[in-house]
């Protein structure tokens, strides 16, 4: 029930008194009341519940965590392996390599 | 999808499992809050790829599965009635009340409609203003603003024909519970992400600290999981107990501002029965005095039921993490997602259908009915 996704902000405007938009997740456009985000603008990220934006994603914050996966990532290839500890140039043929389920 | 296949990257996902498998050098008991990441665990495999002395075990945090069984059955009271149209989310539809569901109340002719927001509900009212309409507003902190919403909208536009059936919980007063039972067996928890989008989380400060329990609050996809429980393990194993926050790009400490106003107008709160665990003092909402107008249960004298859940159905100790659910005897048996006993095994979020989706029969060796019955 908790449910929440990011999408898109694609278009703003008022009805019945509240602030509401136009969300786009992925190509699947649906409606959204944003009066909870009222700083949000064309082109953000929202995070939306059950029809209300409830959060903004915060780029900063995002780009961040991907900073420190990167880091990961490079602190292995330096080692001359990928992040599971396999040499790189086995890379290619281990097709399921990682997969969680 | 933005901001959502970056948190599923399975490599990035094996280099956080190798840390949480060298962080972890005692055994340590974890419980997720929520349903939601309940089901991504399962799902993702999580649970098998964790350390064996990393024990999740699966909060109560299914709004569904802990709404009372007398709410069930108001909500089936209302909803038969000819002058109401009913108004709820799909996941209500299927969960039993003591003798019929939503589903079946709508084939004997009820007008039970699926909605996608509160907010079409009031639309619903806007448009059949001889019809009175109903919505069952079953949640956790993240669902409140969203009903106040409505009911605020309702109010002010005189919609004297919208109320709502509220069902609604708050999550820390059941965290402080479960710590302070004396079977608890939580060491660390991973707070619901949403929830605390809502509320932010200044409010679990004094319950890491008086349990000595780490609280890290994490989001919903498998590298949120794994991270989080990374951040707790490393708390856990340097004796630390304070709160963080791994969903830093929704989270703010402070949450979302304007939603908690209109919570604060809209409802009071009150306590709760929660179905499988009892009455947990101030865990709940109602609606405050100025908005009964709009409170289902006044308008339609819904006096105090007393019901009795299925015996053989052990959702309330599974809803707090003292069983698995292959330890009932039902489970798989004569109760299944088609065939459900209880909510757990209703919702999508709860932990005996994302047991049965995700075939997790009971590890060899483990506590089952079967070996419990065969060692009596």
């Amino acid at each position: 029930m908790c449910l929440a996704i990011p999408g898109k902000v694609l278009e703003m405007y008022e009805e019945n008194g509240l602030k509401m938009g136009r969300i786009d997740y992925a190509g699947t456009v649906n409606t959204a009341c944003l009066a909870y985000v009222p700083d949000i603008k064309l082109g953000q990220y929202a995070v939306v519940h059950a029809g209300f934006a409830i959060s903004i994603v915060d780029e900063k914050e995002a780009q961040k965590t991907y900073e420190v996966w990167e880091e990961l990532v490079q602190a292995a290839a330096a080692e001359g392996t990928d992040i599971f500890g396999m040499p790189l140039d086995q890379q290619e043929n281990d097709q399921d390599k990682g997969k969680l389920s | 999808m933005k901001y959502l296949d970056e948190y599923r990257n399975p490599e990035i996902a094996r280099r956080i499992l190798d840390e949480i498998h060298q962080a972890a050098t005692k055994p340590w008991v974890i419980m997720e809050i929520c349903g939601g990441q309940t089901h991504s665990i399962l799902k993702n495999g999580i649970d098998q790829l964790l350390p064996e002395q990393i024990e999740l075990v699966h909060g109560p945090g299914c709004p569904v599965c802990v709404t009372p069984l007398e709410q069930i059955d108001k909500a089936l009271a209302i909803a038969s009635r000819d002058d109401v149209i009913f108004a709820s989310f799909g996941d209500m539809l299927r969960v039993p009340g003591s003798k019929k569901d939503l589903l079946m109340v709508k084939s004997e002719g009820g007008d039970v409609r699926i909605v996608y927001s509160t907010l079409d509900a009031v639309d619903l009212a806007r448009k059949n203003p001889d019809k009175n309409v109903v919505f069952f507003a079953v949640g956790f902190e993240t669902t409140a603003p969203n009903n106040a919403m409505a009911v605020w909208q309702a109010h002010k536009e005189g919609l004297k024909n919208f109320s709502i059936l509220v069902s609604h919980v708050l999550v820390p007063p059941a965290m402080t519970s479960l710590l302070s039972s004396p079977d608890n067996r939580v060491q660390g928890y991973l707070a619901a992400g949403h929830v605390c989008t809502i509320m932010g989380w200044e409010e679990y400060i004094p319950i890491a600290e008086k349990y000595k329990a780490p609280i890290v609050v994490t989001g919903f996809e498998p590298i949120d999981i794994l991270e989080g429980i990374l951040m707790t393990v490393k708390q856990l194993e340097s004796g630390s107990a304070i709160v963080e926050n791994q969903y830093s790009r929704i989270v703010h400490r402070q949450g979302n501002r304007p939603a908690q106003e209109l919570i604060a107008k809209v409802f009071r709160v009150s306590n709760r029965k929660w179905r499988g665990i009892g009455e947990i003092p101030e865990s709940g909402l109602v609606l405050a005095p100025e908005f009964k107008a709009h409170d289902a249960e006044i308008l339609f004298e819904m006096s105090d039921l007393k019901v009795e859940e299925p015996a053989e159905c052990i959702s309330g100790p599974v809803l707090i993490g003292q069983k698995k659910p292959y330890e009932c005897e039902a489970f798989g048996t004569t109760c299944t997602p088609q065939t459900p006993l209880g909510a757990t095994m209703v919702s999508t979020e709860g932990a005996c259908s994302a047991y049965y989706l995700y075939n997790r029969p009971a590890p060899k060796g483990g506590i089952t009915a079967e070996n419990e019955k065969n060692e009596k």
